[in-house]
């Protein structure tokens, strides 16, 4: 495989592709298949063949639509229209409509704010191309990059591209990649590894499992840029078991990745070898943490230990090691093809680029979105979701999950930035953005995060072990119409503790809910204690009380 | 802990590889792939509790042999994660997801209604051995909040009446 190689496959596919004047892309994604859209790709298939349309239109299974309320989603790739909550028996309708006027009762408007506003980076081929051929993603201009990398750049000029463009990691501490990569490839020794962290815990958040759905190919370049900057041979992706069709379509997308030579020896017919494998996570949150990560891989339990030494020295059986996230690799083919001045082009001046939400809960368009760093939070919640359901009143936005903090409305005109989360008491996190409205009872979702992070605490230091535990009874306790007033200076002691004393970034940011509704919508908290009133109406035990 | 499919004798001795059993072959060829080496434990017990359903006693042992790990190792790593159970599951699988969207969205309502109706907890099987009850962490279904998985098939968009007829239908037969 050559760069010319590379353009032929391209050029082929976008004139098989131009060959049918009717392309119909159905949504194959987690979301979409679970309303059935596997069997309606199969019945438009069948209906096109039985209408002998077989050289005149093409049904393809593709990646993340985005608007996954409104699934199974199909699109006309010619006409650029979008249909939503299709069913098996429209098919025939959507067929005769072809060339025509759109079935009128399906139109999915896509002149909205949802489509609209986003600018798509990571998610650009999510919803075009079929995820499992990886013909598709080269005629995206995929593999460019790598092909550029090997044959025009010496790794020190990926890195300092990478660090030009700015990319912070996605995972939700938003370290900078550059300066990452700097250090692998600064470390001393001749094994080295690169890690993918797929192991997307963080309830509410489907951002990563979506990218290596809809998009395999592009995480595999990216991982094996990295492989080529920092002098590494061999790559692990480390997923959620929980995934089985993301895990699926990587593996898939790795063996072709091998056949085309854009992966494993002389690749690109240079001297450069690189693998990648995939590892199975076990269901433990913890494992997104690095040092527990590793540990996993090597086949252990998932505990962390201290750093220093960081994996970047001391990681995968102690060789050096470059941990990043999904969207952070899937950044990385395009900084590569189109420059790191281009992508420090988007975003605000100290967060670059675009992130991907997952935008949940009480909010009209539920989905996968990914908007330009910096975009308000009303933008997000209002333009782009849609606004509240049942014209209900927002109470708070969720972000970072169980280490997230609950954002009131009066912020909602903030930036959503690393800086500017971190500033109200929350985090970028992963991605994962919850909708909640006055249904929603502060404390017991103060309950519900602290119940998981209990759960999930390894259980090797004991500020994490002891002080979730002891979080969750006296939130149980609130929520259960038996709180008393010492209980929130005793809430807040806990926190204060645990942020100061745990060993790592599970225990240290688990009080963050509950410091942020404490904060935030310290009434609520009041009334369960003082008045026995659940404000939200949410509290069983306070509302039988009444 | 009861052991079921593979020779009770099994653990402790030397030769502590079950008799021949057709669900050992996908463990054998996963520890093969890994040519035996500790590091594929986590994948092993995968291939373990994908053939039996979960992970028996014996089988870990001999898993526990081949891959020259600690049995007390092999013990922790499976209690360790949650993806892994002890226990052999009921006929019928019912997985809710606790995941925060579909707590919003109500999930924890349906988890008490199956508690109340059919009396089993997240973990537990029903005493007839016909339906088990777990909780997911995130099914990434968000979208369809409140979702589960019933016997491998996502379902989104649940209430608790949709949820215990269908666990009704199959605790009668009718499905």
């Amino acid at each position: 495989m050559n760069i010319e190689d590379l353009h032929q496959i391209a050029r082929m596919e976008q004139t098989q592709r131009e060959g049918f004047q009717h392309r119909i892309n159905v949504c194959v994604a987690a979301g979409c298949l679970s309303c059935g859209s596997g069997q309606l790709k199969e019945a438009l298939e069948k209906e096109v063949s039985r209408r002998g349309l077989d050289n005149w239109c093409k049904v393809k299974g593709v990646g993340c639509l985005g608007l996954c309320t409104a699934g199974p989603l199909v699109s006309l790739e010619t006409a650029g229209t979008y249909y939503q909550s299709v069913k098996i028996s429209d098919v025939s309708d959507i067929l005769e409509a072809l060339g025509g006027k759109p079935v009128s009762r399906l139109v999915c408007p896509v002149d909205t704010a949802f489509f609209q506003r986003q600018v798509r980076i990571v998610s650009e081929n999510c919803g075009r191309i079929d995820p499992e051929r990886i013909e598709e993603y080269m005629a995206e201009s995929g593999y460019e990059g790598l092909s550029l990398a090997l044959s025009q750049m010496s790794p020190q000029e990926v890195i300092e591209e990478v660090s030009r463009s700015g990319l912070r990691g996605r995972g939700g501490a938003g370290f900078p990649t550059g300066l990452k990569w700097t250090a692998v490839s600064k470390a001393a020794g001749p094994t080295k590894f690169i890690v993918c962290n797929a192991d997307e815990g963080d309830p509410g958040a489907f951002m990563d499992r979506s990218v290596l759905e809809s998009d395999p190919h592009r995480v595999i370049e990216g991982m094996t840029v990295a492989g080529y900057a920092t002098g590494a041979s061999q790559g692990f992706i480390y997923v959620r078991a929980e995934y089985p069709l993301a895990v699926k379509r990587v593996r898939l997308a790795l063996s072709q990745a091998e056949h085309m030579g854009v992966l494993g020896n002389n690749i690109f017919n240079t001297s450069f070898n690189f693998t990648i494998k995939v590892r199975l996570g076990a269901g433990a949150f913890v494992c997104g943490e690095e040092t527990a990560l590793i540990a996993s891989i090597e086949g252990r339990m998932g505990r962390p230990r201290p750093r220093p030494p960081f994996p970047a020295e001391f990681g995968l059986w102690e060789h050096p090691t470059l941990i990043n996230n999904v969207e952070t690799f899937a950044n990385i083919p395009p900084i590569i093809r189109k420059g790191g001045r281009w992508f420090a082009g988007i975003g605000t001046e100290k967060s670059k680029g675009t992130k991907v939400f997952a935008l949940a809960g009480k909010i009209i368009n539920t989905g996968l979105i990914e908007v330009p760093m910096g975009t308000p939070l009303r933008d997000i919640v209002y333009d782009i979701g849609g606004g509240i359901p049942q014209g209900k009143r927002l109470k708070a936005v969720q972000t970072g999950g169980p280490s997230g903090g609950c954002i009131p409305e009066r912020f909602l005109d903030m930036p959503v930035d690393y800086e500017s989360l971190a500033k109200v008491g929350s985090i970028m996190g992963s991605g994962g953005m919850i909708v909640m409205d006055e249904t929603s009872c502060m404390v017991d979702v103060a309950r519900f995060f602290m119940e998981f992070c209990k759960s999930e605490s390894c259980g090797k230091c004991a500020p994490c072990r002891v002080g979730t535990r002891q979080i969750y009874d006296i939130l149980s306790k609130i929520t259960a119409n038996q709180g008393s007033p010492e209980d929130l200076a005793m809430l807040e002691d806990l926190c204060d503790l645990m942020k100061s004393t745990s060993l790592c970034g599970l225990g240290q940011s688990s009080p963050n809910p509950v410091l942020t509704t404490l904060q935030y919508f310290r009434e609520e908290y009041l009334s369960h204690i003082h008045d026995k009133n659940c404000l939200a109406g949410a509290c069983k035990s306070l509302r039988e009380a009444k | 802990m009861k052991n079921e499919g593979v020779h009770p004798e099994s653990g402790g001795k030397e030769s502590s590889k079950p008799v021949e059993d057709h669900r050992l072959r996908l463990v054998n060829r996963t520890m093969q792939l890994y040519r035996n080496e500790s590091h594929a434990l986590i994948e092993t017990l995968h291939a373990v509790q994908e053939s039996f359903g979960y992970l028996e006693e014996g089988v870990l042992k001999h898993v526990a042999n081949t891959l020259k790990v600690p049995l007390s190792r092999v013990y922790a790593v499976a209690t360790f994660y949650h993806s892994f159970t002890l226990k052999p599951p009921g006929e019928h699988t019912c997985v809710i997801c606790l995941g925060t969207a579909c707590y919003i969205g109500g999930s924890g309502a349906i988890i008490d209604a199956i508690h109340e109706e059919v009396g089993i907890a997240s973990g537990e099987t029903s005493p007839d051995g016909k339906v088990s009850l777990l909780v997911a962490r995130c099914l990434g279904s968000c979208g369809l909040a409140p979702a589960g998985v019933f016997d491998g098939e996502v379902t989104g968009k649940l209430n608790s009446a949709h949820v215990l007829e269908t666990i009704g239908r199959w605790r009668t037969h009718e499905y």
